[in-house]
């Protein structure tokens, strides 16, 4: 008797370990409390791209429980991993009820599980439908932040190398000013570029952001918005473009392979370059500086009237509702969404700087696409409307259409290899990766 | 005691078997299933039949990945395998201090592969920025710093392995050859080595199949790059699977295509190292 009990005391404290081992596992993503739910209203759950925004959104989410009692989970997927983690969440049971695509290519993949928002609240706080992502006829996503990037300099610098924004006009004047810059360098004691580095948290500022400017020259050129086969027309400027980053940066061109972000912001923040190609949402790193040290200037890469160039200004953040969760949940979701953009507390969260969260915390400073919005206090989000206010025309962002991260991640590998030896032969390895790679990566994705 | 174990075997089995069902055989099934569907998530799949599998096998990356995996392997088995055996066999000589070694030759094999990736990328980038180049801008290179940074890893291992084998041959064996007049050399081949072959089965079959299935170094060592020449068979099916819109199933055939090779190579070389097993 006494050693049957003793078999099935071992049984069950096997089992419960088995069991608490998956319960905890179920458990990770509910990052907040779930005070006051009331379960027959459903429930949203939100998975979050933007890991520098993981506080703000936690705690608003927390504050609209409070408020309605409806459960909000957020779960933000880590830096680089948004796909991966979207795919394995949406396997499961309690999938995300909100999620997010990066424009017409993302909604490829998911355009069966986004529901279709046209109609809803949300769509009505638009105020532009240039930001709703369609799908033919069906409203599929809502863009909810809109960004801009460019080239941020550091006043103090490039006072001090004897220019000033005003002699930056075009390509030429670039050019010019960087070189004369490398040529001073010992001189100065800091370099033109911060390094343009290709480790991963760092390549997509040229093979995604930098790309996208002959992208949108080209389809300019040829008055479209979307291509199955690339033509590279303006691909010698980007070669210009490039080289120009890559000679006249902080680090030897053969070193860039391994520079990561964080080395970029460093080398800007310590000035110890003038220039740092990044956009609004950078702010926050660069801070330091002080805001009425810091400017920014449009990506010239030496096209014929290229003098009314804007920054590079769009989105590739669109919130999606999951279309295969509960009628509850898709109800609980689009009321939060309307919420977070309409009310007082959400509007202040998503645009405010310093100080804009209830708990103190800075906001989120995003510009975003919604009759709501209020005035930015992050000053490089105030250039970018100074420049459209003077007239200049902002370039979009195409690189949504760009068809794939297999082709980003070609262009990149080859434009890595450019940069460690700059020869023909390599730069005609970047041209390949960049047409024919768009090509077969546009076949592979629709075929 | 004996008759209790056969009437409750089942309270103690179950946990196991639950857990080894929910864990692999369910997994697995379904990765089969999978493999043989079109999906973006696993739980909502359609039926396409084998389109998958030929679209794998027109993956040029995923036929280079298949040679460079398989020379990595041959290359990496080879290297730690004798490694291995000529530190076992240092370390089971007489002398003070063996302990301290084995133990510090056994440690590197306690860290992340992960972790040893990123440490081992510093220190190669390090020096081969003195020659203006970067691990990632060769994919030689990059074969070269995986087969150290494995031999490193596991090389303390597979002497552990050695070392107990080497500890177990009788020492009468060893000593009536040497009383027949065979010299140093002829021992090791003619006797030290037959009688090892247990021990060689297992160390080849370990460092073999780890070969084949090495991830995590080869992801934080050099992801593939350049342009994906350095990637090996696994990181191949995690990108395809996890990288490329409309490849998931593509991923889940290469898997299913990997798990009979891996299967198959292994139990080749089991069985032909098994057959040159001597009885002791």
């Amino acid at each position: 008797m006494k050693r049957r009990l003793f078999a099935l005391g071992l049984a069950a404290a096997l089992c419960l370990s088995l069991l608490s081992g998956c319960g905890a596992k179920s458990s990770t993503p509910s990052g907040t409390g779930s005070s006051g739910n009331n379960s027959a209203g459903g429930k949203v759950y939100y998975l979050n791209f933007k890991p520098e925004q993981d506080a703000q959104w936690q705690e608003l989410a927390d504050l609209y429980t409070k408020e309605t009692g409806v459960e909000v989970t957020v779960f933000t997927a880590a830096s680089g991993n948004y796909e991966t983690t979207l795919k394995s969440e949406m396997a499961k049971t309690d999938a995300p009820t909100l999620f997010q695509v990066n424009g017409p290519v993302g909604l490829a993949a998911w355009k069966d599980y986004c529901y279709d928002l046209t109609g809803s609240d949300i769509a009505s706080q638009l105020t532009s439908k240039e930001f709703a992502l369609m799908d033919g006829d069906k409203m599929a996503g809502i863009g909810y932040v809109i960004e801009t990037y460019g080239i941020i300099y550091n006043k103090a610098l490039l006072e001090k190398a004897g220019y000033s924004a005003d002699d930056i006009k075009s390509f030429a004047d670039l050019k010019k000013v960087a070189e004369d810059i490398t040529a001073r360098k010992d001189e100065l004691g800091f370099s033109a570029f911060t390094s343009a580095g290709m480790d991963s948290s760092s390549d997509w500022r040229f093979k995604t952001h930098l790309a996208n400017l002959p992208i949108y020259y080209e389809y300019k050129a040829d008055g479209i918005d979307s291509t199955d086969a690339i033509k590279g027309t303006y691909l010698d400027n980007y070669r210009q473009i490039w080289d120009l980053y890559i000679n006249n940066a902080t680090r030897e061109p053969t070193l860039l392979s391994t520079k990561t972000g964080d080395d970029a912001v460093a080398e800007f923040v310590t000035n110890k370059a003038v220039f740092y190609q990044n956009g609004t949402w950078a702010y926050n790193d660069v801070a330091e500086l002080g805001d009425d040290n810091l400017g920014m200037l449009p990506i010239y890469i030496g096209v014929d009237g290229e003098d009314k160039q804007g920054l590079c200004t769009g989105t590739e953040n669109y919130w999606c509702v999951n279309a295969k969760a509960s009628e509850a949940d898709i109800q609980a979701t689009l009321d939060f969404m309307n919420w977070c953009v309409t009310s007082e507390v959400g509007t202040t969260a998503m645009c405010g700087g310093e100080g804009a969260m209830p708990s103190g915390q800075p906001g989120m400073g995003f510009v975003v696409p919604f009759k709501g919005n209020l005035e930015s206090s992050n000053p490089l989000v105030n250039i970018a409307n100074q420049y459209v206010a003077d007239g200049y025309e902002p370039v979009s962002w195409n690189f949504a259409t760009m068809p794939s991260e297999e082709w980003k991640n070609g262009v990149g590998s080859a434009l890595t290899t450019y940069a460690a030896n700059q020869t023909d032969a390599n730069w005609d390895a970047v041209v390949t990766a960049f047409v024919d790679g768009w090509a077969a990566e546009a076949a592979a994705v629709n075929g | 005691m004996e008759k209790a174990i056969k009437r409750y075997f089942p309270i103690f089995l179950l946990p196991t078997l639950a857990a080894f069902t929910i864990g692999f055989i369910v997994p697995f099934l379904m990765g089969i299933w999978l493999s043989f569907c079109k999906f973006t998530t696993v739980t909502d799949a359609t039926f396409n039949g084998v389109e998958n599998y030929v679209r794998a096998f027109q993956d040029t990356i995923f036929r280079h990945a298949f040679w460079y995996t398989a020379l990595f392997a041959v290359v990496s088995l080879v290297v730690i395998n004798i490694v291995a055996f000529l530190i076992a066999l240092a370390l089971t000589q007489k002398m003070r201090g063996t302990n301290i070694f084995r133990t510090v030759f056994f440690m590197p094999n306690l860290i992340g592969g992960i972790v040893l990736g990123y440490i081992w990328q510093l220190i190669f980038n390090g020096i081969l920025a003195a020659y203006s180049t970067a691990l990632n801008l060769n994919e030689w290179y990059g074969f070269a710093g995986l087969v150290i940074l494995v031999s490193w890893q596991q090389i303390g291992y597979m002497m552990i392995i050695y070392i107990a084998g080497l500890q177990s041959i009788p020492g009468d064996v060893i000593e009536a050859a040497q009383i027949d007049g065979a010299s140093g050399p002829k021992r090791l081949f003619k006797v030290t080595i037959p009688m090892m072959m247990p021990s060689i089965t297992i160390c080849t079959f370990l460092s073999l199949v780890n070969g084949f299935k090495l991830f995590d170094q080869n992801l934080s060592l050099t992801a593939g790059e350049p342009a994906k020449m350095s990637e090996l068979l696994a990181l191949n099916i995690f990108n395809t699977f996890y990288g490329r819109t409309g490849w998931e199933g593509v991923g889940q055939a290469k898997a299913v295509v990997f798990f009979i090779l891996v299967v198959g190579i292994g139990l080749l070389q089991l069985r032909a190292t098994r057959s040159k097993e001597v009885q002791q």
